[in-house]
């Protein structure tokens, strides 16, 4: 086994656990732990893979900024009053949806053509990934940050709305 | 042995270390036996490093600040208190790290754990010297923002598990003060890489070295914003609301003793020190000194600018007091971030004209200087005027915080209402 391949399996099974983790733990806030575990186990296939944009985008992104949203949010809600995860009516519908999705991924998985054996992985230069994203689609993109700031603007009416102008 | 023949050159650390490598390599093994060296050679001199500054800065930290307070400080253990550090180290070992029985164990250890990984994995980026660096990422820039945004996880766990409200409000307070500064440090580094045109800290180095010129002199706005973002990022004073002790107690250490709480404050001073580094490479040229670094080895450099980047933390916090959170947070999204964007634009339209029309350093760079320095100070004067800051205010205003939850302060008899410290 070269070191490549220890790197990969420790890295995914890291990744896994993180996920078990997630949907296996009790307690909201574990579970959000967690969920950092697996997702910056993920940057580390990226690394892997010499992807070290995409990795660190990761990191920055699910690490830093998605992540940490969700704990905020814990810690201005009560979640203190209810620890346990909730258990509903919607909870069939919710296994058909896990399940479908399931099914979904594997289906994905097994019809998808893989490359097989690779020994060359081909390293896309920042600088060009750059140059795609902010010249050659700069629409697509400066579409994808107006969403966003349209976004932005509704949760600031909704949190001023309260204040009854 | 035979790697001590290359030792030739003392100016130059980094040859040593290749030299020691290059026999590694030809001992034979499999072709990964090097990097696990010397990855293991850097993470131990950095550490080791770290360390050490880290105790002569405990008792200067302690003795300038006692200097600029007008008492003495330590001066009991050891000539001149210099034993000091080292007499608070061993106490902080031997007292009782004491976990409350209604903490969440596992997160409440991981917490002082996970606090120091960010402030060690930035050093993985920054150059010491030329070539003296562990891993010369190319997007060096994107690395550090990413790593130091890891943080405030580790600030959530250790104020949630501490199972204490004022850990849990130290920590949400750390944590919105982190998100509010993470993005206005993005900005002012975005400044320094769309002139340098690379994200890799060592070409930013060389960019400065090439033009002979430090980055502030071309973008001061960018490198005061830094350093107040930084000041917020590494908690402290003026920007320490997070552990506030007049407020609340010590913020997300509350409950930690012993050498838990050791490694909070050793994590502070490897945090700060993670900071003055990047200040000098993004900033100050690195370990490049217009010409100096023929003389003098190029990390003696890097390291006594880096000890003044840090000596500049100590000062203010000696001699600024502590802000209002809304003070900061109003300070970091209605100012210093709306600045910031002009600057980006400005500086994005400067090298577009550079680039575009070709024109030699030599003319654009001092023009580009001249531009930005007065920009600076006029969207300085300029927002601050807009925003009605110019003027201290006469009359003392509560926090906003305090008057919606409807705190009652005392209100004379017959005179017109004014708060508790407002004047008549």
């Amino acid at each position: 086994m070269s070191y490549e391949e220890v790197i990969f399996y420790f890295v995914a099974a890291v990744t896994v656990l993180g996920a078990l983790g997630v949907v296996l733990t009790r307690n909201v806030v574990h579970s959000a732990l967690f969920l950092i575990l697996a997702l910056l186990a993920v940057a580390g296939v990226f690394i892997l893979l010499s992807a070290e944009f995409l990795a660190i985008v990761q990191i920055l992104i699910y690490g830093g900024a998605v992540t940490i949203l969700i704990l905020f949010v814990m810690m201005l809600t009560r979640v203190r009053d209810m620890p346990q995860a909730l258990d509903g009516p919607q909870r069939p519908f919710a296994a058909l949806a896990a399940g479908a999705f399931l099914v979904l991924s594997v289906l994905a998985a097994l019809s998808s053509d893989w490359p097989g054996e690779t020994r060359e992985i081909t390293v896309v230069p920042f600088r060009e990934m750059g140059e795609a994203l902010f010249r050659d689609w700069a629409v697509p993109f400066e579409v994808a940050s107006l969403v966003l700031l349209v976004a932005l603007i509704g949760a600031i009416v909704l949190a001023r709305g309260e204040e009854g102008e | 042995m035979p790697f001590l023949a290359k030792w030739y050159d003392l100016r130059d650390l980094g040859n040593a270390v290749g030299a020691f490598l290059d026999w590694i390599r030809d001992l034979g093994g499999p072709d990964w036996i090097p990097y696990v060296v010397s990855g293991l050679i850097g993470i131990v001199a950095i550490l080791l490093w770290l360390l050490v500054s880290q105790l002569a800065f405990i008792w200067i930290e302690r003795r300038v600040i006692g200097r600029m307070q007008a008492r003495i400080g330590p001066n009991r253990v050891g000539p001149w208190g210099l034993l000091q550090p080292i007499a608070d180290a061993l106490k902080l070992l031997l007292k009782e790290a004491i976990t409350n029985r209604y903490a969440d164990k596992p997160l409440f250890w991981l917490g002082p754990v996970l606090i120091f990984i960010p402030a060690l994995v930035v050093f993985a980026v920054i150059p010491f010297g030329e070539g003296m660096s562990l891993a010369d990422l190319n997007v060096g820039v994107l690395f550090v923002i990413a790593i130091t945004s890891i943080n405030s996880i580790a600030i959530f766990i250790s104020g949630w598990a501490s199972n204490n409200k004022f850990a849990l409000l130290g920590s949400m307070r750390a944590i919105a003060m982190l998100i509010s500064y993470e993005l206005v440090q993005a900005f002012a580094l975005l400044g320094v890489v769309i002139f340098a045109g690379s994200m890799r800290l060592g070409d930013i180095v060389a960019w400065q070295s090439e033009f002979n010129t430090w980055m502030f002199l071309l973008q001061p706005l960018a490198l005061v914003a830094f350093l107040i973002a930084s000041a917020v990022e590494i908690n402290r004073s003026p920007m320490d609301i997070s552990e506030a002790e007049s407020e609340i107690v010590a913020g997300y250490h509350t409950e930690y003793s012993g050498i838990k709480f050791g490694f909070f404050y050793a994590a502070e001073y490897f945090a700060g020190f993670a900071v003055s580094a990047i200040v000098v490479t993004l900033f100050l040229g690195g370990w490049t000194a217009f010409g100096l670094e023929r003389w003098v080895p190029g990390w003696l450099i890097f390291l006594s600018k880096l000890y003044l980047v840090f000596f500049l933390f100590i000062w203010t916090r000696g001699t600024l007091p502590r802000l209002r959170i809304d003070q900061l947070m109003a300070f970091s999204w209605k100012f210093l971030l709306e600045l910031l964007f002009i600057h980006i634009l400005v500086v994005g339209a400067e090298v577009l004209i550079w680039h575009e029309g070709d024109y030699p350093a030599v003319v654009v760079l001092p023009i580009f200087a001249v531009i930005n320095w007065t920009l600076a100070v006029a969207l300085v004067v300029g927002w601050a005027t807009f925003m009605g800051h110019l003027r201290p205010e006469r009359r003392a205003k509560r926090a906003v915080l305090t008057q919606e939850l409807g705190a009652t302060y005392f209100r004379p008899a017959g005179g017109h209402g004014t708060g508790p410290m407002g004047e008549a």
